[in-house]
């Protein structure tokens, strides 16, 4: 999974309210999640972004409630990945559990800009910034982590190893 | 080197005998708790995956609590799907309008979260059953999924923050203003992936209500977990209503914490969390003059008798100032009765507050008290972040039950002070 995309940028501490508010809580269809993605952070944001884009935000992105429909509206609206310097770790947990890849990057985080064009390979572990000719290495997800997401997320993963088990 | 209480608990659970920070680990667990708003999620990626049993239908709680009684048609829908799914599966701890409260002040009022448990929920305030020495945190509606198929979830053990709690409250001064104070001295992200205890010699002298207070504000500074130590008090209070065995840990003399805090409860006042952020504290003596429109007491915080006694004293005998709202909301059914029982609601209605039936309703800002456009509201809540209590520009000032009363009698942020003699 090669990225390239634009970036829209965001401060620290992002909370699951300002992503998708609670007054959109009463459904957990991932189209309409996605068309209040990030309402009460950036309005616009759903108008101006393109299927692919890139979230880059500062500390502790997605604190907060454990709400999934955080990563799910994300997801849903077509973001491609989301780079933070951290993540609140319901919302790391989550976004590995639906299989919205999240990085950790603290460098990166606070040198990429708004509007930069960036490319990101998380096989090969790194992240370019085209618009400022700037390279950046991510850590490697623990194995176990990499075994959920190889599997396309939690559900399959349980299905494969412990539903497929039972039956025999 | 030993282990901390958090350690041992999930080595226990994984049937390990050590355990480190930083180790991937996939537990057993003893309780797993989704409300209206996650468990609806949940029960879909459940039979997406095809699954046709839950791991033990004792093991499950489904609390409708969030915008439950159903606030419009789409909450009566999403509440619907968990009410059918319990009755398919013959759950034993779904509760119903009329026997639910809010799931963190439910849960162990019933005997449901026991020490040494390790407990996941689809609510990030899990972390609340910490207080009675279970480890216990907040998941997304897709592990909780898996653990309705499989009673298991992956961890990755969290190093442990100890604070030393010495010394004493001064009056007025609780466990909420406690929590405030400490989130705003490590911040919003001072204990992020970390377990945080709480130890020391005071600790033994606060409430396991006031502990559920604490404990339940540990995910406010980004924890993984609050955890204290079971004592006399917290077996006092199980015993009373365990509904199965329990097995308390307490950590070993040589446990390695990542980061040992000594606090001294005699340095800390009242305190207020100004917007947008739990951790923007300030001593109530030092509030600006703000006024307010509304004010909130109640939540998985602070909605426990302890809490309703504590705003009563304050009240009595006072009236809510003209132009303002209060909204006094007790966390369970149980708690509703005994406010009736104590005349704690004689008091609130006399004063001019209104007393609601148990839901999450306003603390985050699904029905039953919304913020209009620049409406200011003091509550006992945990979260003040944008938009948490209705319109994107309304404020939410966080507090105790004393300060928050306090303030419906001012009509602006009050020191209980100013209106007790
Ligand atoms: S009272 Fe508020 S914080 Fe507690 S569970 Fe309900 S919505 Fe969440």
């Amino acid at each position: 999974m090669k990225v390239h995309a634009k970036v829209f940028k965001y401060g620290n501490d992002v909370n699951t309210d300002e992503i998708i508010p609670a007054r959109y809580l009463n459904t957990s269809d991932p189209d309409e999640l996605a068309l209040h993605c990030m309402e009460d952070i950036d309005k616009e944001f759903i108008k101006k972004m393109k299927k692919g884009d890139i979230i880059v935000a500062g500390k502790n992105f997605g604190c907060g409630s454990s709400r999934e429909h955080a990563p799910i509206a994300i997801k849903a609206a077509g973001v491609s990945c989301v780079i933070a310097e951290s993540f609140a770790r319901i919302f790391y947990r989550n976004s590995i559990n639906i299989g919205l890849p999240i990085f950790e990057s603290p460098q990166a985080a606070q040198e990429i800009n708004d509007g930069d064009e960036i490319e990101v390979d998380p096989n090969e572990g790194w992240i370019i910034n085209i618009t400022r000719d700037k390279k950046y290495t991510i850590k490697p997800l623990p194995p176990f982590i990499q075994e959920i997401i190889q599997s396309d997320g939690l559900m399959p993963w349980v299905k494969k190893k412990y539903m497929e088990v039972n039956k025999e | 080197m030993g282990m901390t209480i958090v350690e041992k608990i999930l080595a226990a659970h994984c049937q390990r005998e050590k355990v480190e920070p930083g180790d991937l680990v996939i537990a057993d667990l003893d309780l797993i708790l989704a409300n209206d708003v996650t468990a609806p999620l949940a029960i879909k990626e459940f039979e997406k995956a095809g699954a046709e049993k839950v791991f033990d239908a004792s093991r499950i709680a489904f609390i409708p609590d969030h915008f439950t009684p159903n606030k419009d048609i789409k909450s009566a829908e999403q509440c619907k799907i968990v009410r059918d799914f319990a009755r398919r599966f013959k759950l034993d701890n779904y509760f119903e309008v009329g026997e639910m409260g809010i799931e963190h002040a439910l849960l162990p009022e019933k005997g449901l979260v026991l020490p040494g448990d390790a407990i996941i929920g689809a609510d990030s305030h899990t972390c609340t059953y910490g207080a009675l020495g279970a480890f216990s945190t907040g998941v997304g509606s897709t592990d909780l999924a898996a653990a309705m198929i499989t009673g298991k979830a992956w961890f990755k053990i969290p190093p442990t923050l100890l604070f030393n709690l010495k010394g004493r409250f001064k009056k007025w001064v609780t466990a909420k203003d406690l929590i405030l104070y400490l989130i705003g001295k490590i911040g919003v992200d001072g204990a992020l992936y970390k377990a945080m205890q709480f130890g020391g010699p005071a600790v033994h002298d606060i409430s396991v209500e006031g502990r559920l207070t604490i404990c339940n504000m540990a995910i406010e500074a980004g924890g993984k977990a609050g955890i204290i130590e079971p004592d006399e008090k917290t077996i006092k209070y199980v015993e009373q209503r365990k509904q199965r065995n329990y097995t308390v840990f307490k950590a070993d003399q040589d446990a390695a914490y990542e980061q040992e805090l000594e606090i001294q409860l005699d340095d800390i006042e009242p305190q207020v969390a100004y917007p947008h952020l739990p951790e923007n504290t300030r001593n109530v003596q030092e509030a600006s003059d703000v006024t307010i429109d509304q004010v909130v007491i109640g939540s998985c915080t602070n909605g426990r008798i302890e809490d309703l006694r504590l705003a009563a004293e304050v009240m009595k005998g006072n009236a809510v100032a003209d132009y303002v709202r209060c909204i006094v909301f007790p966390a369970t059914q149980q708690i509703y009765l005994q406010a009736i029982q104590e005349g704690l609601v004689d008091i609130f209605i006399n004063a001019g507050a209104v007393f609601s039936t148990p839901t999450c309703g306003p603390c985050l800002g699904g029905h039953m008290g919304i913020l209009a456009e620049g409406e200011r509201a003091v509550a006992t809540t945990n979260r003040n972040f944008v938009g948490r209590m209705g319109h994107p520009k309304s404020e939410v000032y966080l507090a105790s039950p004393a300060v928050a009363a306090a303030s419906a009698i001012t009509g602006k942020i009050s020191h209980p002070e100013e209106v007790v003699r």
